[in-house]
């Protein structure tokens, strides 16, 4: 049970990518490097960023309401760059 | 009265002296103005400078659009005043959403230090007013994101309203129709990747940034 005076916290993950059509340039560095070191298997390399935070809301909807703004205004440039967020109940030990 | 230059310093900052220098020998009464003030107390024009502000950290630009100084500076920028950003400055500008689109990684991921060959390609801007369409400049670039990216809607805006200021004569590092740098709709907001104040004496190997940087003044006299 919860008392009614503790905001309900969330674990975030953001995972930033390159929008589709967006050059990854990092990503196809790396991928150039993979036969040399025997991955011919390996194809589709992207790269991005990944932020983890938490955030207090009183529910899973206005949570990600938060996180969606925060992604669109500072998190991720929109021109370039898209966001996924993975949200979950309860603060990760 | 000479001009007023406000040349924006944050931490990370760190051409904003060559700015000042650059702008001074032109006649400009140019001055630093700190990234925590929230007013720019009477300037003609402001130039936000290479660097690294606030480290980069996140994206360029990303963390320096909300230091203080930046509402005055969209307040200035709104109104009509002369905005010029410069390497770092120009991913600012773009990530303040005061010019459009923005800066990646450059295509082979090396970060480029040489000078390159620029053609003027619009002479509608604060920064090229007072230059031919079609000179070539000499001027060095110094960056690791200046691959400027937008949208196609963005891109096909850009060439049909002459919003393309400067472009690349040998793309370095795979912006989008050779662009090496961009103005708002108004022209009064311009940015660049190259740095036209290390091309401001013969000493440092080229002046030709020199008639960049004295459009900005001769802007400055034009609304005054």
């Amino acid at each position: 049970m919860r008392d009614d005076d503790v905001m309900p916290s969330f674990s975030v993950h953001v995972e930033v990518s390159q929008r589709p059509g967006i050059a990854d340039p990092e990503g196809a560095t790396i991928e150039r490097s993979l036969p040399a070191l025997g991955f011919d298997e390996v194809a589709g390399v992207r790269v991005g960023k990944s932020i983890r935070f938490t955030v207090e809301a009183p529910d899973e909807a206005t949570a990600r309401a938060r996180v969606e703004d925060l992604c669109d205004r500072f998190l991720t440039n929109p021109v370039i760059e898209d966001a996924t967020i993975h949200l979950t109940e309860g603060v990760a030990a | 009265m000479a001009p007023q230059v406000g040349v924006l310093l944050f931490p990370g900052s760190n051409c904003e002296q060559d700015v000042v220098e650059a702008f001074s020998t032109l006649g400009a009464d140019a001055r630093l103005v700190w990234h925590g003030d929230r007013s720019l107390g009477g300037l003609d024009a402001v130039v936000v400078p290479g660097g690294f502000a606030h480290g980069d950290y996140l994206r360029p630009g990303a963390i320096a659009r909300f230091s203080p100084v930046m509402g005055a500076v969209t307040d200035f920028a709104r109104s009509g005043g002369p905005v010029v950003g410069i390497c770092n400055g120009f991913q600012v500008l773009c990530e303040a959403g005061l010019l459009p689109g923005a800066l990646q990684k450059n295509a082979g991921l090396r970060f480029l230090c040489r000078t390159v060959t620029l053609r003027v390609a619009s002479t509608t801007s604060v920064l090229t007013g007072e230059v031919e369409i079609g000179t070539e400049l000499r001027i060095p670039i110094n960056h690791f994101s200046g691959n400027y990216t937008c949208t196609p809607d963005v891109l096909a805006r850009l060439q049909a309203q002459d919003q393309i200021v400067l472009r690349y004569v040998d793309n370095p590092n795979g912006s989008m129709d050779d662009i090496a740098g961009v103005r708002n709709e108004a022209g009064n907001v311009v940015g660049l990747m190259p740095h036209p104040e290390r091309a401001s004496s013969a000493l440092l190997g080229s002046e030709d940034g020199r008639p960049l940087l004295a459009s900005v003044l001769a802007a400055t006299r034009a609304i005054a």
